[in-house]
């Protein structure tokens, strides 16, 4: 594998087509990354704007501005909008511009089926989202769509289902894809041991998609029987149990959020050794740890569910699983700061965000440890303590490592320097405000405040406002990005094709924007 | 460099969207047709057809795109590993509902019953409840019904299956050996026994229906046995299409005995719900 043919009988290296076709129809990863990269911002955005809705009904106690079961259809359709349609598709679109480029490769192994794992998305998201325009309204269940409420849904119920279905259908293909073109794809001498961490973390989230979306995929088919089909999984009077979907949803969950946070993981190790010019310190424990936390996510979804009324054994073994994954997980933490240990360090708004994502995430995962101790889990339970958790560990984490690669990459794609002013404005007021934001809720879930409700007592009034500001700006500061992004693609400062002056990597010896196909050459591997 | 080692990239991918287009018209109809709406019926049916027609067009581009030599062995790669991984994936999909089956069996209906922490609820909701499997449940849902037996067709159908993974491998022989009429007989057996299979199942189905009042509305035990069998039903189906696919491409001449990546594929999945079925066979119908 060394060069590309064309299905052209002209060899020479040819763009892309022309018009609006050339999106619908293109085989080419970079166009499908670009498509994958710009439908997650406009779902960040969607799933935004219902955040910005939440936070204005709980701006102040009482019921202001939406009735009750439209706050439970934004806090539902917002997780599942900013989980499926944001944070996975924008990791599949670095995934799609980046691996077959850092392996060596020409393209991405299955080009065709890359063109479909998108093309089901914006199906599949207008069918969730227009369960907004249904009798009964959207799921507002929650995401975590157990039954039996969820089953009370109205009209939008099977669309839901059926949506979810097909997310799936995309990412087990898109997975397939990724798999298939680290193992198959990579240049002469691109040992396993020689990809980079973006290529390895990839590599595990690939499999645990593989692993547990079909399994979502079954719970949510038996969620249909039972409403629509007389089947009873979840029903007691038929020898079913509520309690049933929540482990196999869960057995599908955790996993999840691991497939959220590992190509995070990916990124900042790509960052840090730049802005750091060091290499990365403990590259394969790095790989090894990343691996450890995949094997255990498969065995601690019960502390999702710990005040259900499981068995002590289940209680402890779950509680016990659940903290070993901070010994991997401290493994990178500390792999990270030592690679910045004695490094010559410059803040370029990629290196603030990385950096950033280090500490709070951090932060996030200190309350996940919290949350992993049973019976402290028994306060914490449903409480906005949970809110805060998640929130740090996929906004500071997840969502701030997606910020970190669009500024890393975006001179290598678009080959235009961002505006670096702009890019740490917007770092420092995301940074400032998504703190204001979230760091208050770990104080009102402690205090008792429950989730998911559009009231609460006016004990906690101040911390929701103080949230409520935060959550504003935050989202502001959103926007001013996605200007930033635009400017970035319309022109600036021409990027040089090594960009970063540290950076190392096969990404920086194409020129900038690379060429449409990458490497029609196999690249030499040092 | 010749480009005899470059990798296939092809260009123009028309089908996918159409892809997504019948998805999203099928499901769409689907979700409409569960709420009662008489009109998705008939976009469920467009929606069939445009998935049946996209699937007739992109198997068939590939097809020719095999038969005019564009792939070889780095690509044949890359097609081995996507179907080994994507039967990984639907082996995780019958795990959801293989774990739905036992976690009712092991756990949920020995509590009903007051096992464990149970006493309360058994005494106080269902009292009188005793875990014996199969079970509709405390609540008798659907009625009085009877276990389907698992030596009357059932064993039949094993038999079928495991014979039909055998006449499977030996056209496999035939194929490697350059046997075409082996080749030939091997499927045509293959596809016979399956769609046999099936026919079966349909007749254990009405028999379930209609003699032993055993439907998916039968507590969980009539929910996991549909939906275990049902979707294993499924996929013997779409297995038999695929081999009878491979029949007529066969009976075409395609395939030579180092190239044909398509009817391994097919073997491949076949003998994954020969398994499967070993599976149901135990821990549905005999234990």
């Amino acid at each position: 594998m060394t060069t590309v043919t064309d299905t052209h009988d002209d060899h020479h290296d040819h763009g892309p087509a022309a018009g609006l076709m050339r999106w619908v129809t293109t085989t080419n990863h970079k166009d499908i990354g670009t498509l994958y990269l710009v439908f997650s911002l406009i779902m960040f955005m969607i799933g935004g704007a219902m955040a910005m809705v939440i936070r204005l009904e709980l701006f102040q106690p009482g019921l202001q501005f939406v009735d009750p079961s439209f706050f439970n259809q934004m806090t539902t359709v917002h997780a599942l909008v900013m989980i499926f349609g944001a944070v996975m598709p924008a990791f599949v679109g670095l995934a799609n511009w980046m691996l077959p480029i850092m392996v060596g490769g020409p393209d991405m192994a299955l080009p065709r089926m890359n063109n479909w794992s998108f093309w089901i998305l914006p199906f599949a998201f207008t069918m969730l989202l227009s369960t907004f325009f249904m009798d009964g309204g959207a799921p507002a269940g929650g995401w975590t769509i157990y039954p039996p409420l969820v089953l009370q849904g109205g009209n939008g119920f099977p669309y839901m289902i059926f949506a979810i279905h097909m997310m799936g259908v995309s990412s087990v293909m898109g997975a397939i894809n990724v798999i298939v073109t680290i193992l198959n794809m990579r240049a002469p001498g691109m040992t396993l041991m020689k990809m980079p961490l973006f290529v390895w973390t990839w590599f595990i989230t690939a499999y645990l998609l593989i692993a547990v979306m079909p399994v979502l995929a079954g719970a949510v088919t038996m969620l249909l029987t039972d409403r629509f089909f007389d089947t009873t999984f979840f029903n007691a009077a038929g020898g079913g149990d509520p309690v049933l979907f929540q482990h196999i949803f869960w057995f599908f969950g955790h996993p999840e959020v691991y497939i959220l946070i590992l190509p995070a993981f990916g990124v900042v190790s790509e960052i840090i050794p730049t802005f750091a010019r060091k290499p990365l310190f403990g590259y394969s424990s790095m790989v090894y740890a990343t691996s450890s936390i995949a094997f255990l996510s498969f065995i601690v979804w019960a502390h999702h569910m710990f005040t259900v009324g499981m068995p002590l054994q289940g209680e402890l073994f779950f509680m016990y699983a659940t903290m070993l994954i901070a010994v991997p997980t401290g493994v990178k933490v500390f792999n990270w700061i030592s690679t910045m240990w004695k490094g010559s360090m410059t803040f370029e708004t990629p290196m603030l965000f990385a950096i950033g994502f280090v500490i709070m995430f951090t932060i996030g995962g200190f309350s996940g440890l919290m949350l992993a101790i049973a019976p402290a889990d028994f306060q914490y339970h449903d409480t906005y303590f949970v809110v805060a958790h998640f929130h740090y560990v996929l906004v500071t984490g997840a969502v701030y490592s997606i910020m970190a690669a669009a500024y890393y990459w975006l001179p290598k794609w678009t080959g235009n320097m961002y505006n670096e002013t702009h890019g740490q404005w917007h770092f420092w007021i995301s940074t400032v405000s998504v703190n204001v934001l979230f760091f208050p809720q770990h104080f009102l879930g402690l205090a008792g405040m429950p989730r998911r409700i559009p009231d609460y007592a006016v004990q906690f009034a101040e911390f929701n406002m103080w949230s409520s500001i935060g959550g504003f700006v935050f989202g502001l500061s959103q926007v001013f990005f996605c200007y930033i992004v635009y400017k970035t693609i319309k022109g600036g400062e021409k990027a040089t094709d090594q960009v970063w002056e540290g950076a190392k990597g096969l990404e920086w010896t194409l020129s900038s924007p690379p060429p449409y196909h990458s490497f029609t050459e196999a690249p030499e591997i040092k | 460099m010749s480009s005899d080692n470059a990798y296939y990239i092809p260009h123009d991918a028309k089908w996918p969207i159409v892809g997504s287009v019948g998805m999203s018209l099928f499901l769409g109809g689907f979700a409409g047709q569960l709420n009662g709406s008489s009109m998705a019926t008939n976009i469920m049916i467009v929606g069939f057809l445009v998935l049946v027609y996209m699937m007739f067009g992109w198997f068939g581009e590939v097809i020719d795109e095999s038969e005019s030599g564009k792939y070889k062995k780095i690509e044949a790669v890359s097609f081995r590993m996507g179907m080994v991984w994507f039967i990984f994936s639907e082996v995780m999909f019958f795990a959801a509902f293989f774990g739905a089956l036992f976690y009712i069996r092991i756990y949920s209906v020995p509590w009903l019953a007051g096992d464990g922490s149970g006493a309360a609820t058994n005494e106080f909701l269902w009292g009188g409840f005793e875990a014996i499997w199969p079970t509709n449940g405390p609540g008798d849902v659907g009625g009085e019904y009877q276990k389907m037996g698992a030596w009357g067709l059932p064993a039949i159908n094993t038999l079928l299956l495991l014979t039909s993974g055998v006449t499977c491998t030996w056209a496999h022989w035939g194929l490697v050996a350059n046997k075409r009429k082996q080749l030939i007989i091997g499927l045509a057996a293959t596809v016979l026994l399956g769609f046999i299979f099936v026919g079966l199942q349909v007749l254990e189905y009405s028999h379930g229906y209609n003699e032993l009042n055993l439907t998916m509305g039968s507590g969980v035990y009539g929910s996991t046995f549909y939906m275990l069998t049902g979707f294993h039903g499924f996929h013997v189906t779409v297995g038999a299409i695929m081999l009878l696919v491979m029949l007529v491409r066969s009976i075409k001449g395609h395939f030579t005995p180092e190239n044909h990546f398509a009817f391994e594929a097919a073997a491949w999945y076949w003998h994954f719900v020969d398994v499967v079925w070993l599976g149901l066979f135990i821990f549905v119908y005999w234990l």
